[in-house]
């Protein structure tokens, strides 16, 4: 019998090394899965983790990509991490991303077609307040009368479906698009433009922001008490009340954070690679963000990391979509694939596997 | 004299520790066997061994002549053994039929149940309503689930894990009574515990354990207690001396302070009134259960109080958090090690953090000086004897009584001006305990006011300078320890509970 | 059907029928699980992944019955997952849980490519002769298709399991105390991996009447959030069988009104209308929440590992 016994301490080179073994295990099932699909696995794999990087033809293309997805999913993920190393679980990312689009946009179309160098600033600050916003909605409904956060931020998602729905075909529509859904184009209006600013890198104002995160989250939880408090509070909540921590506090302060980041990615996504606010503006980056912050293991390095890697994914998925006809499916439930791997090779950095007898009946 | 139960060789080992190490003992019908030793000797491994719930690596059991192996509690109880828990067996949310009913083979219909209930709880001086909810009882009354679920079974041998841990002195009469009764009619007692004198009042036999080897046995009766301790411990015991400093002005008072429960099955504070003056020890007796929680949180910060109901050095501290009394010199240690007072995961260093942030300067400008945090943990473990190989580790790692010094040694190096300790030796080896007791001793003899809340009464005669109880919520006024008996004690904390005592006309 | 104004009552209570059966069978078997002290947040992947394999073998065997049956497997066999990372393997409960959902998404998504616009062999109603032709009465009552009766069958038979079998009492023990059932010798891993199977057997069936009944047809994402609203019912219902039939009807009823006024032109936003049901459902759970929760199961959400 195979028995699991706790660990004294967490074991360093477990938590280390699980990433990789999950993403390995999951090339190896990944490979299975489009086997089956009747489709070559290591062509499949050759296509997804080397062509969009190394292929002589399509690299050029593919990889600033790269940055351009990473981006995004780095800022949510950093994000998502501090809530979730705390036990607040905001998993409505994806409409705190809508909404900061949505709002960004919003501030920035108000004063079309001015060409003030203000604007954009505005539309950065606008951005993320319209993310902060919506995450202060299950923020507040969890201080004030202590209603689940995880239900009401992943229903508050389709809410904010329905409004970017409504903002795309009506307050938000181009004046000049036809009667067409969709906003003005932003990333061609100089004063809203958010552009690549290394040619042939895919380096936009997100990705720096997204750096930026890393770093600000790095400092905040390895030396600052408050990242201290927010690891107490989510290991032993009890001790942290004891320590003196605000559980309220806390809730309210890991949503702000979050919700502005993933506001912010929406800003920088609808003023750059996407263009306009659309009916399908969202792409699913606040739901691949969670898969993203538990690959990365919480860890603000490991978040950027686990980014590049699962943008590699989307990318390489595409890729695999135009040269292998891979329905892009396969990529959603290949990504779904490594979170479930992650989560159980985890057991083994807090548990030692023993064989033999159990002692216990 | 035939053996009911003997127990041949029992070896069990876990990664790192031997558990029992040959451990050999017999007991007969109708006897009252003690099973002595102290926390970590091996106690809960063996009767876990003979109840079915851990398998020996080695060894050989015979019950009534025939080969004994239970493969799992239900085999176990089967065959005629029945449990008592010392804790983690009972469900809040569930009647006590229900309760009843989880523990049996074949239990009859519900209607049946209660009314067997009834009829044995009677007869064993145990009244109990099948109806209510277990939260809703009394821990002495949860205690009497317990029981009943196993005389339902008509047990041949029935184990009680420190039974008494939880009553109240008349309440344990009335345990006693019930005992001796099953005794007489011939159901055999594995009674274990580390309480020496209720082991010399109702004991026929003792085995005493020691590092998971049995090293002496003895019949309690013609054995003084403090030759038991000794063997128990296996050293000479030292008594802690207070420093004698006396009582100076009031430090801490708390006036009519009223809490609700801080849990669904919790305890609400009511009209709590107390001072604390510098250079004393006040004890807190009760049974857990009677808002021991929820004082320590209002005196703590935890819980926030009208500003007025604690007062600290006359200033109104009750609407301040853990971290500004703390800032004021108001430390606290909360009963629950891992989880409450410590975080298991985070090593020594970052638990150190946890509680010395203001008074130790751990943080500046919002920034932790991990630095210093190391160094403050290194001087707990070196000033309270904290056996560990370095503030790397997890706290988790920790053994109860090592972690226990580490929490105290933590608040009590703070140099505060009241801290306020919760159970601070239970669960905890006697050395340790000691070592504890007289670190609390010695910080009251230094000037501060120590305000002891804790289930063990020999503890607070040792430590305390006033007693008071803890019933119900509610505290009495404060008595010297000096020349207090244990019979006044009783009554302080609620008697037997104003639970019926059915013995008189059984 | 008749639109708003002229609306015919019986015509509306039974078509909220149908609209409440997805989720009344998904909360019902989350309900169950969350008895037995689990939190399992994959009912919308669970949900899903039903919707398509009793779609894919309905279409395929011509039968929706076995369309039924396959989508209560495939339900099931996604949930053991979750077992087995949670239970075995000791992984969050809430990041699981999201997983499923992330991953049954994807893999309902990759299994129904060649079925997108496909029909798929419709349930019949049950034949119950002269009942259906009662006025009003037999219009609700008797002239629906079969699961709608399964559903209402199993509201009973759970609520009847809770409270007067000794499994059923065991399950509410291990979800109260595992270490307490532990120690009376139960198999708590053993119970908690049977009640989340029944959990996602039920969401698959859920599902599969979303993709067979009440679309009936095959899109992408087509539960958008039915498991989730399932999850917030069985809050709302304060984890007892029959409030979990009330809340399902009563959030039903929002969807089909929303509906009809969508139907019928009503002056309002069409998006205002289609967020309406999540909207009330967070305003249900902030009412539900200010009471506490009550009737939550003391265990819920914890690991259990025996050896520890």
């Amino acid at each position: 019998m195979i028995r699991l016994e706790k660990r004294p301490s967490p074991s360093r080179f477990w938590t280390a090394t699980t990433p990789l073994l999950a993403v390995a295990l999951t090339m190896v099932a990944g490979g299975i899965l489009f086997a089956l699909l009747g489709k070559d696995p290591l062509e499949a794999l050759r296509t997804i983790f080397w062509d969009p990087l190394f292929h002589p033809q399509f690299a050029s293309y593919s990889r600033p990509q790269l940055l351009v997805k990473a981006g995004p999913l780095i800022l949510i993920a950093v994000g998502l991490s501090l809530g979730f190393r705390a036990g607040i679980w905001n998993i409505g990312a994806e409409g705190q991303y809508i909404m900061g689009a949505i709002v960004g946009a919003a501030a920035g179309l108000a004063f079309y077609p001015s060409g003030s160098p203000l604007i954009f600033p505005l539309m950065v600050v606008a951005g993320a307040l319209g993310g902060w916003a919506w995450a202060m909605i299950p923020a507040l409904l969890r201080v004030k009368f202590r209603t689940n956060e995880i239900l009401v931020s992943l229903l508050l998602v389709y809410v904010a479906q329905n409004i970017l729905a409504s903002a795309a075909v009506g307050f938000l529509r181009s004046p000049e698009g036809g009667g067409f859904p969709g906003s003005r184009n932003l990333s061609q209006w100089s004063s809203s433009a958010n552009p690549e600013l290394i040619t042939g890198t895919g380096m936009h104002w997100g990705v720096v922001a997204a750096f930026i995160a890393v770093i600000f989250a790095y400092v905040l939880m390895s030396k600052h008490l408050l990242g201290y408090q927010i690891r107490l509070a989510g290991q032993a909540p009890r001790a942290a009340r004891f320590a003196g921590v605000e559980p309220g506090r806390l809730v309210v302060l890991c949503l702000s954070i979050s919700g502005a980041l993933a506001g912010l990615a929406g800003l920088f996504e609808v003023t750059g690679p996407a263009g306009q606010i659309s009916i399908d503006f969202n792409s699913n980056y606040g739901f691949t963000a969670i898969i993203v912050a538990f690959l990365g293991r919480l860890h603000p390095v490991g978040i950027l990391l686990a980014g590049l890697l699962m943008a590699l994914t989307y990318i390489g998925g595409e890729l695999a979509q135009f040269m292998l006809g891979l329905p892009a499916a396969a990529i959603q439930a290949f990504q779904g694939m490594l979170l479930f791997f992650l989560l159980g090779v985890d057991v083994l950095s807090n548990y030692r596997i023993r064989f033999g007898r159990r002692s216990v009946a | 004299m035939t053996h009911l139960l003997s127990v041949e060789g029992l070896t069990k080992a876990y990664p790192g520790v031997v558990a029992n190490d040959g451990v050999s003992f017999s007991i007969a019908p109708g006897e009252v066997h003690a099973l002595l030793g102290e926390n970590g000797a091996g106690k809960s491994t063996l009767v876990k061994m003979i109840y079915g719930l851990v398998k020996p690596d080695s060894g050989a059991m015979t019950l009534n002549g025939g080969a004994y192996a239970p493969a799992e509690p239900r085999a176990a109880r089967a065959a005629g053994v029945a449990m008592v828990f010392q804790h983690f067996s009972l469900f809040d949310a569930l009647s006590v039929a229900e309760n009843i009913a989880l523990g049996m083979e074949n239990p009859p219909r519900p209607s049946d149940l209660s009314a067997r209930i009834r009829e044995v709880s009677h007869t064993y001086g145990l009244p109990l309503d099948p109806d209510r909810l277990v939260g809703e009882l009394s821990a002495g009354e949860r205690q009497r689930v317990e029981i009943i679920r196993c005389l339902l079974q008509d047990p041949k041998l029935l184990i009680m894990d420190e039974p008494t841990s939880v009553l109240t002195p008349q309440e344990v009469a009335i345990l006693f009574e019930t005992l001796r009764k099953l005794s007489a009619e011939g159901t055999a007692i594995l009674y274990i515990s580390h309480k020496l004198e209720e082991i010399r009042t109702l004991c026929d036999a003792a085995t005493i354990l020691r590092g998971g080897k049995v090293v002496a046995t003895c019949i309690p009766r013609e054995t003084t207690a403090r030759e038991m301790a000794e063997l128990m411990v296996g050293a000479t015991l030292m008594t802690p001396k207070a420093a004698g400093a006396a009582p100076g002005e009031v430090l801490l008072s708390v006036e009519g302070l009223t809490l609700g429960a801080a849990s669904m099955f919790g305890t609400r504070l009511q009209n709590v009134s107390l001072d604390l003056r510098a250079g004393e020890i006040l004890g807190i007796g009760g049974v857990a259960g009677n808002g021991q929680d929820e004082l320590l949180a209002a005196l703590s910060g935890e819980r926030r109080a009208p500003p007025g109901a604690v007062l600290f050095r006359g200033r109104p501290v009750g609407a301040l958090g853990p971290t500004e009394r703390r800032r004021l010199g108001i430390c606290s240690a909360p009963e629950e090690r891992l989880g409450h007072a410590a975080a298991p995961d985070m090593s020594l260093t970052e638990n150190a953090v946890l509680t010395g942030t203001v008074r130790k300067r751990l943080a500046g400008r919002g920034f932790v000086d991990w630095t210093a945090a190391r160094r403050f943990a290194e001087e707990v473990i070196a000033a309270f004897d904290v056996r560990t190989p370095g503030p790397a580790n997890a706290a988790r790692s920790l053994s109860g009584g090592n972690l226990q010094k580490f929490v105290i040694g933590r608040e009590v190096l703070q140099a505060p001006d009241v801290l306020v300790v919760n159970q601070p030796t239970w669960g905890v080896d006697a050395a340790a305990a000691a070592a504890i007791r007289q670190a609390l001793m010695d910080l009251a003899g230094k000037g501060a006011g120590v305000i002891v809340i804790s289930q063990d009464l020999d503890e607070l005669m040792e430590v305390a300078d006033r007693f008071c109880a803890l019933n119900g919520g509610r505290l009495s006024a404060s008595r010297p320890t000096a020349g207090l008996t244990i019979e006044e004690i009783g009554l302080m904390l609620g008697g037997a509970h104003d639970m019926e005592v059915a013995h008189a006309e059984a | 059907m008749e639109m708003f104004g002229g609306i015919n009552p019986a015509v509306l209570i039974a078509s909220l029928m149908v609209a409440s059966t997805p989720i009344l069978l998904a909360a019902l078997g989350e309900m169950v699980v969350e008895k037995a002290g689990v939190l399992n947040l994959g009912v919308e992947g669970m949900m899903i992944t039903g919707a398509i394999c009793g779609f894919i073998v309905a279409v395929e065997t011509g039968s929706p019955l076995l369309g039924f049956l396959f989508a209560a497997v495939g339900g099931a066999l996604l949930s053991l997952i979750f077992g087995v990372l949670t239970q075995l393997l000791l992984s969050n409960q809430v990041a699981t849980g999201l997983a499923l959902t992330l991953f049954g998404l994807g893999f309902s998504a990759l299994l129904g490519q060649g079925y997108i616009g496909v029909k798929a062999p419709t349930l019949g109603r049950i034949d119950l002769g002269p009942l259906s032709d009662i006025p009003v009465l037999g219009r609700i009552l008797f002239s629906h298709d079969p699961m709608v009766y399964v559903s209402l069958a199993l509201v009973v038979a759970i609520w009847a399991f809770l409270r007067f079998t000794r499994a059923g009492l065991i399950l509410r023990a291990v979800g109260e105390s595992h270490e307490a059932a532990h120690a009376l010798g139960y198999k708590v891993i053993r119970v908690r991996m049977l009640a989340i199977m029944f959990g996602g057997a039920c969401a698959g069936l859920g599902g599969a009447y979303l993709s067979l009944v009440r679309v009936p047809q095959w899109t992408e994402g087509m539960t958008a959030g039915a498991g989730w609203i399932a999850l917030a019912l069985v809050v709302f219902a304060s984890w007892k069988a029959g409030r979990v039939l009330v809340g399902a009807y009563l959030f039903g009823g929002v969807t089909v009104l929303q509906l009809n006024l969508q139907a019928a032109g009503a002056k309002v936003p069409v998006e205002l209308l289609s967020m309406s049901p999540y909207l009330i459902t967070i305003l249900v759970l902030v009412l539900i929440s200010t009471r506490g929760a009550q009737g939550a199961p003391a265990s819920l959400g914890r690991s259990f590992n025996a050896s520890s």
